[in-house]
């Protein structure tokens, strides 16, 4: 029967590409890691070459600055360690929320309120008060204006279902709006700056960089036990999975709501504080250096576990560090050169996750 | 008519990732003869028909159609050889009429003209004892009556080769029979069609010829007149097994759930529960039948407290009476307030009177068993949530139709989704995973479940595996009521059974068990009591044991009454 085939009907060639995608089920962490390796090196390699290629320099220069701006000398792996910790607690207050599926993008607003209070007591109290009783409520200040700001659009979610994206997205803009507002209404010299001041300053532990390290990294031990063994932690997972699975095994949904964003403004609240008073009282309205965004970037990396937060949070802070020497060493005057060469690293970093999820099948010829 | 081959597989093979679904299938349709495309959930068959429908590309082997080799890439392609799918999920328009839905992207333009249209489908109405309103919008329809557009616009196009998955899931027996007298008058029109089924009645009723499909493999195809019912299970499920529900007589009956004119509205304001009552009682099986969106999950939800109700009461009796006080009560001030309320006795029946007597001799009583309850607990359960209902000391479990939605969470393993039910126990702030780990592994142990490790997230499983851990967790705190919703849907046979078999050891232990079920064979073989619910209004309670099947289909559709 086969022998009569007419020449006619000979099939077609397959159409479209010459590979299809596979989801991947499982895979090895060597290869995971892998993956993530080959990213980074790459986006790095990409990054010199463009950046050398700009500068006209040696292309592994770029290397020697990028290791030099990081861990150069002593200090600058003093600062790049403080960068890393401060947004590992920035990222400790998006995590609890985003476990639970609430994307809570209003760290930096939550940061900047806390900090202003902070300032404000430092500024109007700081000759009233004894410094310890200053300090005790710039701290509790610090983290109840944080409470507050994620708590309003947490009720909102909990009793109106709004969308909590957007929601606190736009709390940020009310931050920066209030901030600016008492600038100008505080400062009547016609200085654009607020004044950095003595009073409500954190004391110093060997430098005035360890105490804020300790904390934050004692916070992120605190948060993997809190996520991983409490009934607390327990019941934001189930929440973040299923919330029809929530409330049929009689989990208090609003109730999980409200008190996980409470630990998150609670938590941004504590950023917020020492990013004040860990050196003498300065603010802007840029004090939180939109941590609150690049801390969605590394919880993400993390996949929300916060033991991979260390890797993630060091990664991020050792990029930044090491570029902007990258920069000067190179002599390029134009910011916006390492911001893209930046992101571009970012980019690869997360464009591998493809890679993990998926497999790449090229298909075989026709006839065997 | 003479037979002759129509289509032909030729070692067709597919893969997703690591499954193999078809493999090496080989085999061939008449024309004008009615194959069933036999197999359990996850056995390939509908995957095989896709490929015929375009949906899917075969990674290898060969269709042919009239002996000439065929690429069919996509349902277009698959029309132009005059083949048609019914999908399991009607693929429909809600707001067009059944005419508009039937000439959608046809692209001849005479063709696309809704008068002819109209004309034409008159035609095939009486050609094949169809019976449509053509000027019906879609979301006014039946089940039935959307089924019945989806094959108009599969014959509108000229199709000669009609594809239907599971086209008899959610018809209730009236309907089946009027399709399948459509479907025979097709196939003496000289029409081919294949059904792809897993019912085995039904291919034995309206089949020529049945292919057995199993695990990606095909079997055998064979005459329908040269087999039965024991030989094509032996087929499907690979070796010899025995499909018997042990149904013993109800032993004991007391009331134990009485559900009290229950009034529900959703949120268009369609009501979904109409004064329903009825009583569940201990030790016994109470079916619930009904086509689909009757009502059946909202008053399983409400009675499990997730669902507001307008008006009604849901009483449960809790089983007290001749039990030791001891059992239920431990503070002094409890027992003799309860003592002197009347609601004691002692072990030969005399009432209790504890005036008179000092601590400890009330003390010794008590412990020692001797002194019982006249009579059950009553208490309303409405408007409770599920935590206050467990807080309540009442045992009610529920195994939801919605499992890795509502039962379960799909990410979490098997010792985190049994701690679902019990994380809150002990004072602690931290969750202990001893006893959910020990539970698991019984679970697994006594079910059979099929996974690598405890530590596997549920959603790896497959639906029977997961539907075990649903289950296997439910029955796991000794329920007193145990609510089931479709538990066996999209299980493979031996599964099923062993389900039904679970579902009657609980009602043998004395729980009252509520089955909400879809095949009418297997609620009459089951339960003990069958009620039906049509448009969220009890219709009838029957004796399972003397109902046909008939009866509780003429229940689930009449209207008015």
């Amino acid at each position: 029967m086969e022998q009569n085939k007419e020449p006619v009907s000979a099939p077609k060639q397959h159409r479209g590409l010459p590979f299809h995608i596979i989801k991947r089920v499982n895979i090895p962490i060597w290869k995971k890691i892998t993956i993530y390796a080959v990213a980074i090196v790459g986006g790095l390699l990409l990054s010199s070459l463009i950046c050398a290629g700009l500068a006209g320099k040696n292309p592994l220069d770029y290397f020697t600055y990028l290791f030099k701006g990081a861990f150069g000398t002593e200090r600058k792996i003093w600062l790049m360690l403080l960068d890393a910790a401060l947004l590992l607690g920035a990222s400790m207050a998006l995590i609890p929320a985003f476990k639970m599926r609430f994307w809570n993008l209003g760290g930096n607003g939550q940061m900047l309120v806390a900090c202003l209070s902070a300032y404000s007591l430092s500024y109007f109290l700081g000759d009233k008060v004894p410094e310890w009783l200053l300090i005790l409520l710039m701290f509790a200040c610090s983290i109840l204006s944080g409470i507050v700001w994620s708590l309003i659009p947490a009720l909102f979610k909990a009793f109106f279902n709004t969308n909590e994206t957007l929601f606190t997205l736009m709390m940020n803009y009310i931050a920066t709006g209030i901030v600016l507002y008492c600038r100008a209404s505080w400062i009547t010299s016609g200085s654009a700056q607020f004044p950095t001041l003595t009073k409500g300053t954190l004391p110093e532990i060997y430098n005035n960089m360890l105490p804020t390290v300790a904390i934050f990294v004692l916070l992120t031990l605190f948060m993997f036990v809190y996520l991983k063994y409490s009934k607390h932690g327990y019941e934001i997972s189930v929440v973040g999975e299923s919330v029809n699975t929530a409330k049929y095994i009689g989990i208090n949904v609003k109730k999980v709501i409200i008190r996980t964003m409470i630990l998150s403004g609670a938590i941004a609240g504590l950023v917020g504080f020492i990013l004040i008073a860990r050196t003498g009282p300065g603010l802007s309205s840029d004090t939180p250096n939109n941590m609150g965004f690049t801390a969605i970037m590394t919880s993400w990396l993390a996949n929300f576990s916060p033991l991979l937060l260390f890797l993630s949070c060091f990664f991020i802070s050792f990029i930044t560090r090491g570029m902007s020497q990258v920069q000067q060493g190179f002599g390029l005057t134009n910011n916006s050169i390492i911001s893209i060469v930046t992101g571009l690293i970012y980019f690869c970093v997360i464009a591998c996750s493809f890679f993990i999820n998926y497999k790449i099948v090229f298909r075989k010829k026709e006839g065997k | 008519m003479a037979k002759e081959v129509l289509i032909e597989f030729q070692n067709i093979s597919k893969t997703f990732g690591s499954i193999v679904a078809n493999d090496k299938v080989c085999m061939d349709v008449m024309r004008g003869e009615i194959l069933s495309v036999l197999g359990e959930n996850g056995c390939g068959k509908t995957t095989l028909m896709n490929m015929l429908a375009g949906i899917y590309y075969p990674d290898g082997g060969r269709i042919l159609i009239h002996g000439k080799e065929v690429t069919i890439h996509s349902p277009k392609d698959a029309f132009d050889q005059k083949i048609g799918m019914i999908h399991q999920h009607f693929k429909l328009i809600p707001v067009f009429t059944a005419t508009e839905n039937v000439v959608l992207g046809v692209k001849n333009g005479s063709r696309y003209n809704l008068k002819n249209a109209k004309k034409t489908i008159g035609e095939m109405c009486e050609r094949y004892g169809f019976h449509i309103d053509p000027d019906k919008k879609i979301y006014e329809m039946s089940v039935s009556e959307k089924q019945t557009v989806e094959i108009i616009k599969v014959l509108y196009r000229g199709a000669d080769i009609l594809i239907l998955d599971e086209p008899t899931a959610v018809l209730t027996p009236q309907e089946i029979e009027k399709l399948f007298a459509v479907l025979r008058a097709m196939r003496d029109d000289g029409k081919s069609i294949i059904i792809i089924t897993h019912k085995l009645n039904e291919v034995m009723e309206i089949s020529d010829r049945v292919s057995v499909l199993r695990k990606g493999h095909h079997i055998a195809t064979i005459e329908t007149k040269d087999t039965n019912v024991q030989e094509l299970t032996e087929m499907m499920v690979g070796k010899k097994i025995t499909l018997n529900i042990d149904r013993e007589q109800v032993k004991d009956p007391a009331d134990r759930l009485v559900i009290n004119d229950l009034n529900c509205t959703n949120a268009d304001g369609v009501k979904t529960l109409d004064h329903v009552s009825f009583v569940a009682r201990s030790g016994e099986i109470l079916g619930i039948a009904g086509i689909a969106g009757s009502g059946q999950k909202e008053l399983l939800e409400a009675i499990a407290g997730l669902q507001k109700l307008d008006s009604g009461e849901i009483i449960f009796h809790r089983p007290k009476k001749d039990l030791p006080v001891s059992f239920f009560h431990k503070t002094f001030k409890q027992v003799t307030d309860l003592a002197a309320e009347g609601k004691f006795h002692y072990e030969d029946g005399t009432p209790v009177d504890l005036t008179g007597k000092s601590k400890k001799e009330i003390r010794s009583l008590v412990n020692d068993g001797k002194i019982l309850f006249n009579e059950d607990e009553i208490m309303n359960l409405r408007d409770k949530t599920p935590l206050q209902i467990r807080e309540l000391g009442v045992r009610l479990s529920f195994v939801p139709e919605d499992r890795l939605g509502m039962g379960l969470v799909g990410n979490m393993d098997i010792i985190d989704n049994m701690m679902l039910r019990s994380y809150r126990k002990g004072k602690s702030i931290l969750v202990n995973r001893k006893r959910p780990e020990s539970l698991a592994d019984q679970v697994v142990k006594g079910l059979e479940v099929v996974t690598p490790d405890l530590h596997t997230p549920v959603r790896k499983l497959s639906g029977g595996n997961v539907q075990k851990v649903l289950v296997g967790r439910e029955i796991s705190s000794a329920p007193k009521v145990l609510m089931a919703a479709y538990p066996v849907r999209g299980l493979d046979i031996n599964s099923s059974y062993l389900i039904y078999n679970l579902l009657s050891k609980q009602k043998e232990d004395g729980a009252a068990v509520i089955f909400v079920g879809e095949d009418l064979d297997v609620l009459l073989g089951l339960c003990d009591r069958i009620l039906v619910l049509n448009a969220g209004r009890v219709t009838g309670i029957v004796d399972a044991r003397s109902v046909t099947k008939e009866e509780i289909g003429f229940m689930m559709t009449k209207t008015g009454a």
